[in-house]
């Protein structure tokens, strides 16, 4: 058995991120991810990487469009409002194909909002990480184990596609501290080519030019509809997500990261006292996952969206529901994490107002 | 004995090289316009350049060659 | 007969969208003679802004990167971080881009004493948008947003780039320089050769502030706007060396 570590959610990312070969650090501190950083300082002199605390965030994304353009596995972190100065630097490195890793450690908004968990930046991850038509993949783990054994997967599909990968987290599962072995590293870690990057012509084949600028309004769309094809495909083939006893489920429960694990407290009650509740539990947030939440509304009951925001993911629930069964939403925000009696008590309310046989 | 050639096609007749030859051999064509319509600069006394590719270090379209 | 000037290879064919008698054609030639010169243009990376120069990466003959408005120093930074000494990391930038909407990452990659080379253009306007006040505009000088003339009560004075990074510690080299003339581009070309050597010789962060013109937004024809220069930027924007570690610190 691997060797078992007790890590605190900011620092298990961070290593995780060093064994997955990320060796270029970018980042301004920002609480509650900023353990992340300090981390990174501390680790990364020593095996030959770069940490750099950049003057803002702004700097630090730009940093990470500099060392990706270069052809390098590169990172930052922040929380909520950091991530929105980031959004100018993502939508430029998603309009140039780069790839990268963004850890968002949500906090609670909006404005300087708060510090304690939250996931009301759900629309921005997944709807407009930045201006113009783009998206980025956008991991949700639920426990340190799991930010442990994704960070390496991010990373890889933002090579891939040329896309690049949030992993969206929170404030409780940056602080918190579990149990977690990681990914076997007995093999170093082997990155792939990047024949795109600008690293120098060396006199034997035409200039690259990494570019999100097009004033040919053909070419642009061009660029776009390639990209968007790109999309496609990861919708196709990346979707990841846990179904907690949804097969008889009268309501089915959706939430992802540390709200799911409440979630599937309130499940186990309920089955305690005979209610049939299910989870689904969206692990990849972009791309959602549509088809699986569909299959289930041909015979559930009703759907409830479980999360810490006003709702924001329910909407894309909705969607994927289309209007076979109701859609209903429970939710606390502004750090306030909900309880699993709460949770449970939300499901009954639920069920009691859509009643009858499906 | 010197040469200098302009490519009317690259020159945007700014006339900066006109300005700044010590001999005053270059001009502005009256009578040509190049494909993007500027009138291109033009020598009009080859047997006086001296070869000193003052016009080509101010030429902000690397548009004039020299020899000597 | 032998060629005395002949264009550089380290520019492209493709021809320039500047304006006629723009001095970014100008300094453009400076930098790509400069890396062939000194045989890096080949290992060269150059990150280019926002403003007119966006699409310097079609007429350099090297790799390069476009940066969002005013972070190219940022970009390269992070760029020089991963190659190292390998190869030569430059931005190209303008007042607007450099020394408003970039003036943090232009400060703090000079602060950090980065080994990278900066060539900023100064002509005071922000041309590509079509002549507004830049952060160099001079006190009084008409443009389509102080059309009045930059009023200094309320719209600030000009910033001095060089005087400013002078005063970092991080800073190795800091000149100002102008093309108005040929002697001036002479000693351009000097400047910016030198502005790159030091990265080849890992000094550290160069800068090499260009005052040029923008015939269009100032209304002047090409030739007229040189005199403007001389007549006006100089006297505000003394060139000159304003650091230069290699002769102990501030000059």
């Amino acid at each position: 058995m691997s060797q078992q570590y007790m890590m605190k959610g900011n620092e298990a990312l961070a290593e995780a991120a060093l064994r997955a070969g990320c060796r270029y650090f970018f980042g301004y501190p920002i609480t509650p991810q900023t353990e992340l950083s300090a981390y990174m300082s501390k680790r990364m002199p020593k095996i030959g990487g770069t940490f750099l605390q950049a003057e803002s965030e702004i700097a630090a994304i730009n940093m990470v469009l500099g060392a990706s353009s270069v052809g390098a596995r590169v990172m930052t972190s922040s929380s909520s409002p950091g991530i929105s100065l980031k959004t100018e630097g993502i939508s430029y490195i998603a309009g140039s194909d780069l790839p990268c890793l963004i850890v968002n450690v949500q906090r609670g908004g909006p404005g300087l909002g708060g510090i304690q968990p939250s996931q009301a930046d759900y629309f921005q991850a997944t709807k407009a990480p930045g201006h113009g038509d783009l998206h980025i993949m956008v991991f949700a783990p639920a426990s340190i184990q799991e930010i442990v054994d994704m960070v390496g997967r991010a990373f890889d599909k933002a090579d891939q596609y040329r896309v690049p990968a949030m992993l969206l987290a929170d404030g409780a599962l940056g602080q918190m501290m579990e149990p977690i072995a990681f990914p076997d590293e007995s093999e170093e870690k082997k990155l792939p080519e990047k024949p795109w990057a600008a690293t120098g012509t060396k006199g034997s084949r035409k200039p690259n030019i990494i570019n999100s600028l097009y004033l040919n309004p053909n070419k642009l769309e061009d660029s776009v509809r390639e990209r968007f094809e790109r999309y496609e495909k990861i919708k196709e083939n990346e979707v990841l997500y846990e179904e907690v006893m949804t097969d008889d489920a009268d309501l089915v429960l959706i939430a992802y990261g540390i709200t799911s694990r409440i979630c599937k407290t309130a499940v186990n009650m309920a089955r305690a006292e005979g209610i049939k509740l299910g989870l689904l539990r969206p692990i990849t947030l972009w791309p959602f996952p549509e088809k699986a939440i569909a299959k289930i509304a041909d015979h559930a009951k009703a759907f409830m969206s479980v999360e810490m925001s006003m709702g924001q993911m329910v909407d894309d629930v909705r969607l994927a529901v289309n209007g076979k069964c109701p859609v209903r939403f429970f939710g606390r925000t502004g750090g306030v994490i909900p309880t699993p009696d709460e949770i449970l008590q939300a499901a009954k309310d639920v069920l009691a107002s859509v009643g009858g046989d499906k | 004995m010197a040469k200098t050639t302009i490519n009317a096609d690259r020159c945007k007749g700014c006339g900066l090289c006109t300005t700044v030859c010590p001999k005053k051999i270059l001009q502005l064509s009256k009578t040509v316009l190049n494909a993007k319509g500027y009138n291109p600069a033009e020598i009009i006394d080859m047997d006086s350049c001296i070869g000193c590719a003052m016009c080509a270090k101010t030429c902000p379209d690397c548009a004039i060659t020299v020899e000597k | 007969m032998a060629v005395v000037f002949e264009k550089t290879r380290g520019l492209t064919d493709v021809a320039t969208h500047y304006c006629p008698g723009c001095g970014h054609g100008i300094v453009h030639r400076l930098v790509a003679e400069s890396l062939v010169e000194l045989d890096v243009l080949e290992k060269t990376v150059g990150v280019c802004p926002v403003g007119c120069s966006v699409m310097a990466y079609d007429y350099f003959n090297c790799d390069f990167i476009e940066a969002p408005h005013g972070r190219a120093p940022a970009v390269a930074t992070g760029a020089k971080r991963v190659l190292g000494d390998k190869n030569i990391v430059f931005t190209y930038q303008g007042d607007g881009d450099l020394a408003a909407i970039g003036t943090a990452e232009t400060v703090h990659s000079a602060t950090r004493g980065e080994n990278i080379t900066i060539i900023f253009i100064n002509n005071a306007i922000y041309g590509m948008t079509g002549g507004q006040m830049a952060p160099t505009t001079l006190p009084g000088q008409v443009t389509q947003t102080t059309p009045y003339g930059r009023d200094v009560k309320t719209a600030g004075y000009p910033v001095r780039v060089c005087e400013m990074l002078s005063t970092l510690d991080g800073v190795y080299y800091a000149e100002r320089v102008a093309v108005d003339s040929v002697p001036h581009i002479n000693a351009a070309k000097a400047a910016i050769k030198k502005a790159f050597q030091n990265q080849i010789d890992g000094k550290g962060f160069s800068i090499v502030e260009v005052v040029s013109n923008c015939p269009t937004n100032w209304g002047l024809s090409p030739a007229e706007s040189m005199q403007w220069l001389r007549d006006n930027m100089l006297p505000y924007y003394p060139l000159g060396v304003y650091k230069d570690k290699d002769k102990g610190g501030n000059e």
